[in-house]
Order: C-alpha cells, then structure tokens, then sequence
C-alpha cells in the first residue's frame, strides 16, 4: 500500500511546569515514502491552517547524523526500525489504520522544554568534565607520528559514531546515561592520545553523570538495542573498568 | 564601500609567513581584556571559539540548536583534503593549490588558496591529536583515498562520518575552554541584528528560542561562522535549521556579499520522491571512487537495471571524461546527470536521476571491502529508499549542497565591517565558483584553528575599542528594530503557511537560478521573487505567539530573508555573462557544451553593497589576478 491512514496520540504540553496529555490526530492519505518527521510535517501543516499550534519537535539535519531529533513512538525511543534515528525511519514500517503514540524523551536529566522537546544539556556537561584531549592549536606532531593498529582505530571509530541523543537514557530503566558517557571514555581510553588523562577523565564525567540526574548501569542493556548508532555496552564495560583503574591504581 | 583585500606583495609561498609576522600581536596579559562573540558552532565557529580562548580571549559562542555538537557540519561524510603526500603519489602544497584554483575554475583569489594548502597539513595533526579517529591502514599509518577533481589521493576520512568526527573534535575543544570559563555557550539563540558602534562591529541582537526573550551581548569584535544559503532552495542537502539571517543582518549593516549565485549542485544525491520532500539527502562523492554513473542508451527504457545488457548502457562520464572519468569535479558531473536526464535516458519513476553501480566493484574487490569503505552510507540508501545498493544500483540526482558565495572577507577574514570577520561557508573566499570535495572541512578548520587566531589579533590592538555596555543607544535600537519585525510577523495572520511560501521560492530557485541559467530564466526570477516576496508579508500565517518555543516564527523570518537574498542571487547570475564553475548560463558554452569563461570581463569578485529597502544593490569589483595558475579551459578529459 503506498497511502496509509494513521490516529497520532502526541504528547502536548505547553511549558516546563504545565502539565501535559496526549492528544489524538488524524492523519489520512499518507504516503509510506514519507520519512517520519515528514509525517509530522503535514499534521503540523494541518494545524496551522486550522488555526491551532503546531506539535514542536526538535530536528535538523534529518539524515541521522546530528542527533537532534527524539521522540518515544511506541514506547520505542526513536521507533521500532532497529539502528535508525527517528529522522531516517520511513513511514513504509507502519501499517494502515495504525494508531501511532510519539511522547518526548523522559529523564530527570531531560526536562521537557515544550510538547516533544527536551532539554539535552546535561550531555554537554559531561563532555566538559573530560571528554576531551587537553591540548591547544598548533603543538600538535605529525599526525604519523603515533602509529594505531587499525583494529584499534576502527574500535575507537564504533564509539566514536555516538551522536549524542539520548536515546539511551530514554530507554533506561534507570535513566542512565552510562553508554553515552562510556562511549567518550572509550573512544579516548583506546586511543594513545587519550592516555596521559584517561584516569582524570574516568572519575570525572561519572561522577558528573551521577551529578545531572542519571542513574547508574544494571546491564538491562535497553540502550544498546535502540541506540541508532549500533553503539555496544561493551563499552560500559570499558568504562567501568577505566573507573576501577582510577580508584585501584596509583 | 572600497574594497581593498590586503595580501601583502610577497612570492606566494612567502606571503602568510611574512604577514604572520607582521601582523600585530596582543600581549598574552591584555588579551583576558578582550571579549570576543563567535556566531555558529560549526567547524569554523567550533574550532575559532577554542582557539581563541586557548589563546586568553574571553568568548561567547552562540548556536540555534540545543548543543554546539549538532551544527550541520557534522553531516559532511567524505573527508578532509591535505597535502600530506603520505601516499607518495606526487602531491605538495602546490599541487593542492593547482587543483583548488583550477577546480574553482578560477574565480578564487590565489594568495587565499595558497594559504589554505599551507595550513591543511597542520589541520590533519591537530585533529589526529584530539583523538579524531581516522582511518587507519594495518600498518597504523593513516589511510587516504582520491576525491573529485584530483589524481592524488589526498582525502583523510572517518568511515562515511568524517565531518562528525571532526566536529567533535573541535567541540571536545570547545567544550575544555566552557569547564575552564573561557567560552560561554548560548545554545538555543538566534542572532537577528549586528550592533555597530562608531561604525565597529561591537554586539549582537539574538532571541532566546526557548521564551522568545531577545538578549543583548557586546565585545569587541564579532566572529561571524554561520555557514551557507543553500536553503534558499528549500529543497537542499542543508540542515533544517541553517539559514542566511546572520549573515543577511550583516549584509544589511554594510557588509559586502559576495559572488551570491555562485552555488554548488552536488551530483550524488537521493533523489525527490513527493511533494512532501522536506530534505534530500547526500551520498557521499568518495562513492564515485568505486561506483560507475551510466544510464540506458535508450530513451524511456524502463527496464530493470539488471536487464539491460552492458553494450546498452552508457557510462557517460567514463566515454566524455577518460582520463578523470566517474572523478571528474561536481560542476562537471551534475550538469551532465541534467543533461542525460533532459535527453529522456533519466531512469526511476520520476526519470530525473542516473544509476550509481557498484556491481564491478564488488566483483573485483569483494563485498567486504566495499562495505567497509561504504557501509553506512549503502545503510542509509536503504533506509530511506528501501533498495539495497549491494544488489541494485543506487539512484542518484544532483541537489544543492553548498554555497560558494558569502560575506566578502579580505585577507584577514574580516567583512567590510570592521571588526565583523567571517569565517568557513558563510565567507566566500576560497572556492571560486566550484568547491573541490573534501575542502569544506578544510577550510572551515583552516579558518578557525589556524587563521582568525593570527588575523584578529592584529585588529584588536589596532583599533581603538572604548568600553561600551549594552545599554548603549544602539543596542536598543538594533532591539527595537527586531522588536518590531517580530511583531510584524505575528500580526500577517494571512492564508499560506511559511513552508508553502518557501517551497515557491524554492522553485522558481532551482528552475531558473539552479543547474543551468538564462538570461530570460534569471529576469523571470527578477519578476517572480518580489511578487512572492510580496505576497509573504501580506498572506504568511505564523501560528502562537513570540514568548514561547515558536519553530515557525523562527522559519518565517529565516525565509523572509531569504526572499531578499534569492533577488540578489538572480541579480548576481544576470551580471555575470560566462558559465564558470557552478554558475552557468547556457548562452556561454564551448562547443562540446563545457562552461566558457569570458576572462577578460569577468575575472572578478562580485561585491554587493546593500543600498537600502527596494533599492538596487551596488556592485563593486575586486580584480583577480592570476600569477602562478595559468588560465587555461578547465580540462577533465
């Protein structure tokens, strides 16, 4: 079938401290070509002409790179096609007549900004307690200079394709945001660059994830199977190891 | 307006070196007194944000999405060109040079391009020292492979994610100098005036997105790194969000906007598929490495590409193009995917796209390589077209991707207001009329690690910068005047929503002012665009109110100026009487049907200088000259 008929129940609420509900849309004529977030484009466009406010909802680059778009559908954060950011998930993985339920990402470290749209700063607030090789410009050697087996890189790489949207927190049981943070001390702790401050780094961005609200890791591994970037726990593994390192060695 | 662009009179290769030396520096003491405002968190904005603070700026660094990791930088897949010659293939500095300039079919100034070779090298170590984690070869060493426009395999590349690996290594940066008070990150605003001071870029107007509050913020010098226009096309390869305003408020305070109809058309997009489209989405130029573009030789042949036998085929770029073949650069290979598509041999439901085939490829290297060098990239073909490449040629149509034009800068960065430098895409320094793959990066690094550090410097301890706060007059009026558009907007309350407006505008773009241009098409645009224009401030209908997260009102004044740059692009493509690069008119062709420059009359830079409301623009001319490049037909034969 190339058109489709769907019933949306979105969350709508107006503010950080309103209370929100789920309202229901139709949506009819919906071509299974159209990409989710094009979907909510047309229910938007619907409403604006209808006078009323359009569903608000975060995205930009809508090829499943920036990280910027959310949404539970389904209870699914970023919906139910596996290794797919919501923006990339193509209306030809609903069926006719089905009703759709979108809500936002929900953590204590994300609170609601308005209907769909959260507030993902927190994340940025782990980056800065260490996610990072302190250097400036210009002292840089060679880039040959280090030779990496490529084993090693192409590992570093798998973490490194994080793109930092949350869904991992969302799908937590605890709300943790161990396989972000895990991915950045990963991708650091196998690099040689990240060395020299892979201790500092560990015991930092934890102890600012426990900070922001986030739980802690009880292997549910829920993160893993929605993280749109295949991003594995084996990397919470790592890091949890980076972490005993910090406290059990000099 | 004078347009003087300050490259010292040195031999090329001398030039940066001497003028790093002579270029004035601050005391490391004094440069905690200076405030510095970035605009944009790109790699331009990203990398110059951490740089100067590393240096002792204080700065503050603005961005419209909710974190600075999001900007559109991140979506470049390809790589990063530099003149490691690691391969031992033949490649220098000078060769990147060669190639830049030719590749921009001669409309870049050469002493830039020169500049910007020197530092690729340096780009590629900082990077590899943050922990960017390039592709390696099984030896350790970095991995590179060739890129359009090139026959030296210079591309340094992260799987099909090198902008976003790039990205975040100028955001981990970034992110270092917030923990150590350095930079303050604004996320969620949006600059919507630049504030002059004694005729000095001295502050920014921005709204708050989240309660629609518009805030103040002054310094002493404002880095402008907003990036491109191009979705002035509505439909392009762009993040939602990017937009021209930034650098349309600049404009309209006095800075020249240069050669704006030069655009690039990237030709290995996912093609339309409805009138819903809302993006399209690029695949990266390294599959023409390993992929071969053909069409049937039969017009209308709607055969299925595995039925139609090899003698039926024709791989168009290989028979017009031997010696650069599927590489030839992407002015070349868009039009000529146009061209196939025009004669009736386009293939797919629409017959506006061409087969990208990777059939020999995985026969001579095996499937394992290839998904290796393209795993991600055949996924997302899948994902969003629901066919596997592995299996079935990928369909392809050209789509904006970039825009060459922006703000005019001299050889400092800095616009023709003082103090307003501007940086990566949204300057138009570097690429002539054609950008070369994998130079975007480049140059948005460039810029910001290595250049605006050097360049502002100079600025600052030259210039008398008196204390001011934002209580001064012209900040309130800067306020009022977004105040007042603001409201403006709210009160239209007509029939058409902004995304019915934009897409209009976006069509008669790309048909007249896209791919191939007219002479009767661009004064067709001339008539159209204001009529549209028009009909925007008396009909848009803008949902909600301003105190509050507003999407559309952000997308209608993001289109509102848009529909002023669209008239100055088409102004800008009338003027310009040859093909260059991605401009081109179809009356000024060779007889092979390859873009004729006219040299002798239009060597230059195109500058516009606002006039006021409905006025005509003034267009002043900087001269390029060429000593090191000879000036030759771009030859990809």
């Amino acid at each position: 079938m190339d058109r489709i008929s769907l019933t949306l129940k979105v969350w709508r609420q107006k503010g950080p401290s309103e209370p929100g509900r789920l309202v229901s849309y139709e949506l009819k004529d919906i071509s299974t070509h159209m990409s989710f977030l094009e979907m909510l484009d047309v229910l938007n466009e619907q409403l604006i002409h209808k006078g009323e406010e359009p569903v608000e909802f975060d995205n930009d680059c809508r090829e499943g790179i920036c990280g910027m778009c959310s949404l539970v559908i389904n209870g699914l954060p970023h919906g139910p096609q596996k290794s797919t950011a919501t923006c990339q998930l193509h209306m030809r993985k609903f069926r006719d007549g089905e009703t759709i339920t979108i809500e936002p990402f929900r953590a204590k470290g994300f609170p609601i900004i308005k209907d769909l749209v959260v507030d993902r700063s927190a994340f940025d607030r782990i980056i800065q307690a260490g996610g990072y090789v302190s250097m400036n410009a210009g002292g840089a050697p060679d880039a040959n200079n280090i030779p990496i087996a490529k084993e090693i890189a192409d590992e570093a790489m798998d973490a490194a394709a994080c793109i930092g949207c949350g869904a991992c927190v969302a799908a937590c049981p605890n709300a943790s945001a161990s396989l972000f943070t895990a991915a950045k001390i990963s991708q650091l702790a196998l690099l040689p660059q990240g060395h020299p401050e892979r201790k500092r780094r560990a015991r930092a961005m934890v102890a600012q994830m426990d900070a922001e609200g986030f739980g802690d890791c009880s292997n549910h591994a829920e993160c893993e199977a929605v993280c749109p970037k295949n991003i594995s726990i084996l990397h919470i593994a790592r890091m949890k190891r980076e972490y005993l390192r910090t406290i059990f060695t000099a | 307006m004078k347009l003087d662009a300050k490259i010292p009179d040195y031999p090329i290769q001398d030039i940066w070196d001497k003028h790093k030396f002579e270029l004035k520096l601050v005391n490391p003491a004094n440069k905690r007194k200076y405030n510095i405002i970035v605009v944009g968190t790109g790699l331009a904005g990203a990398s110059a944000a951490a740089s100067l603070a590393e240096l002792g700026y204080n700065i503050k660094n603005f961005c419209i999405q909710d974190s600075p990791r999001r900007a559109h930088s991140i979506a470049a897949q390809g790589g990063i060109n530099a003149a490691k010659n690691y391969p031992n293939d033949g490649d220098s500095i000078w060769r990147l040079f060669y190639d830049t300039v030719k590749g921009g079919d001669y409309r870049s100034r050469e002493a830039n391009v020169y500049r910007l070779a020197q530092v690729s090298n340096n780009i590629i170590d900082q990077c590899v020292a943050q922990g960017v984690p390039f592709a390696r070869e099984y030896g350790g060493l970095l991995a590179n492979r060739s890129f359009g426009g090139a026959q030296v395999s210079r591309t340094f590349y992260a799987r099909g994610q090198t902008g976003q690996q790039l990205l975040l290594g100028a955001y981990s940066s970034l992110m270092r100098q917030v923990k150590l008070g350095k930079v303050k990150i604004f996320a969620r605003r949006e600059m919507l005036e630049l504030v002059l001071v004694d005729g000095k870029a001295r502050g920014i107007v921005v709204r708050n997105l989240v309660d629609g509050k518009i805030e103040r913020y002054e310094a002493d010098a404002v880095v402008l790194a907003t990036g491109g226009y191009g979705n002035v096309y509505y439909l392009s390869t762009n993040a939602k969000n990017s937009n021209v305003t930034a650098s349309w408020r600049c404009h309209k305070k006095g800075a020249a906007f240069a050669n704006p109809c030069f655009t690039q058309i990237h030709p290995t997009c996912i093609p339309v598929s409805g009138d819903y489209q809302s993006k399209l989405t690029l695949m990266s130029e390294s599959l023409r490495n390993d992929g071969r573009v053909w069409v049937p030789k039969k017009k209308g042949d709607t055969r299925r590409p595995s039925e139609i036998p090899e003698d039926e085929r024709d791989y168009y770029l290989e028979r017009k193009y031997p010696s650069f073949g599927n590489l030839v650069p992407r002015d070349v290979a868009s039009r000529n995917a146009k061209y196939v598509c025009d004669e009736g041999r386009g293939v797919g439901e629409t017959g506006l796209a061409v087969y990208l085939d990777f059939a020999d490829a995985i026969k001579r290297l095996g499937r394992k390589a290839i998904e290796d060098k393209y795993g991600n990239l055949f996924e997302m073909y899948e994902r969003i077209t629901g066919d596997n490449p592995y299996e079935t040629p990928m369909r392809i149509y050209p789509a904006v991707h970039y825009t060459m034009g922006g703000l005019w800068v001299d050889y400092n960065l800095m616009s023709t207001i003082p103090g307003l430098f501007v940086l990566g895409e949204a300057n138009f320094s570097d690429h002539g009329a054609n950008r070369l793959g994998a130079s975007a990066l480049m140059q948005g690094l460039a810029d910001g690690y290595f250049i605006i550090p050097y360049t502002i410097g100079n600025y600052l301890t030259s210039e008398e910068l008196p204390k001011i706060d934002t209580d001064h007059a012209a900040f309130s009026q800067a306020e009022t005047e977004v105040d007042e558009r603001v409201k403006k907007l709210l009160s239209i309350d007509g029939k058409k929503t902004v995304t019915e407006i934009h897409r209009e505008l976006g069509k008669i773009m790309w048909d007249y002012v896209g791919m191939s241009r007219t002479k009767e098409g661009l004064e067709k645009a001339l008539e159209e665009i204001p009529k549209l224009r028009e009909e925007f401030w008396q009909n848009v209908k803008i949902p909600a109110d301003a105190n509050n997260l507003n999407k559309n009102l952000e997308f209608a004044g993001r289109v509102a100026d848009f529909l002023e740059l669209a008239e100055l692009m088409a102004r800008d493509a009338l003027n310009r009487e040859e093909s260059c690069g991605g401009h081109f008119r179809e009356e000024h062709q060779t007889e092979e049907g390859e873009a004729k420059r006219n040299d002798k009359e239009f060597s230059y830079v195109a500058a516009w200088e606002y006039t006021g409301d409905g006025k005509t623009p003034k267009l002043h001319k900087e001269p390029l000259e060429f000593k090191y490049v000879k000036l030759t037909q771009r030859s990809y034969k």
